[in-house]
């Protein structure tokens, strides 16, 4: 059965609110009314993301050949725009030899993936499961 | 900024907060269970770090 246009209107919000949630942390939840939330969201995991950089963690480049580096790559893009951001301007090199790059590495990869959990949530939220 | 520790302590912070925000509502039961949260990851790597002590690499 052919979707109805009211059917493909939420879709397309549903769509745009999880876009939203994920280019900018707890954009989602503001969106949704919870603002608390959303604040929370929108401070806490840029300035984690802004640590791992800033203890020269690094912003792994997509490399198929190695499935590890593919991954972290992915999961450091879950902090949405901040990760092309902060590619644009030239942060996230890494340095191997600093004594906190695995932290930073950790702190990187560990922001993109709770705002992958942040986007989640936002959908649960707006589809009325929570 | 090299202490592990205090590395290691604002990580949990951070991992603890947003859990907590994500899975309750209340801010009592978020602040209980952020704070359980982070308490278990700190308690879990002094245990570990202890565990591990006596190994040579």
């Amino acid at each position: 059965m052919p979707a109805t246009a009211a059917e493909e209107t939420q879709t397309g919000t549903l769509f745009l609110l999880c876009l939203a949630s994920w280019a900018i942390p707890g954009a989602g939840h503001l969106w949704l009314g919870r603002r608390s939330k959303g604040l929370i969201f929108l401070v806490a995991l840029p300035l984690m993301f802004a640590i791992g950089v800033a203890i020269r963690g690094r912003l792994f480049p997509f490399e198929l050949s190695d499935p590890l580096v593919g991954l972290a790559a992915l999961a450091n893009l879950g902090i949405g725009a901040t990760y092309f951001v902060a590619n644009a301007l030239g942060y996230g090199l890494g340095d191997v030899r600093a004594v906190t790059y695995e932290y930073g590495n950790a702190f990187l990869i560990v922001a993109g993936l709770l705002n992958m959990l942040v986007v989640i949530d936002a959908y649960d939220l707006a589809m009325g499961r929570k | 900024m090299q202490s592990h520790l205090l590395l290691m302590a604002i990580f949990a912070f951070f991992v603890s907060l947003v859990f907590a925000v994500i899975a309750k509502d209340d801010v009592a039961d978020q602040l209980r269970f952020g704070g359980m949260m982070f308490g278990g990851f700190l308690a879990s790597a002094v245990v570990l770090g202890w565990l591990m002590y006596p190994f040579p690499f």
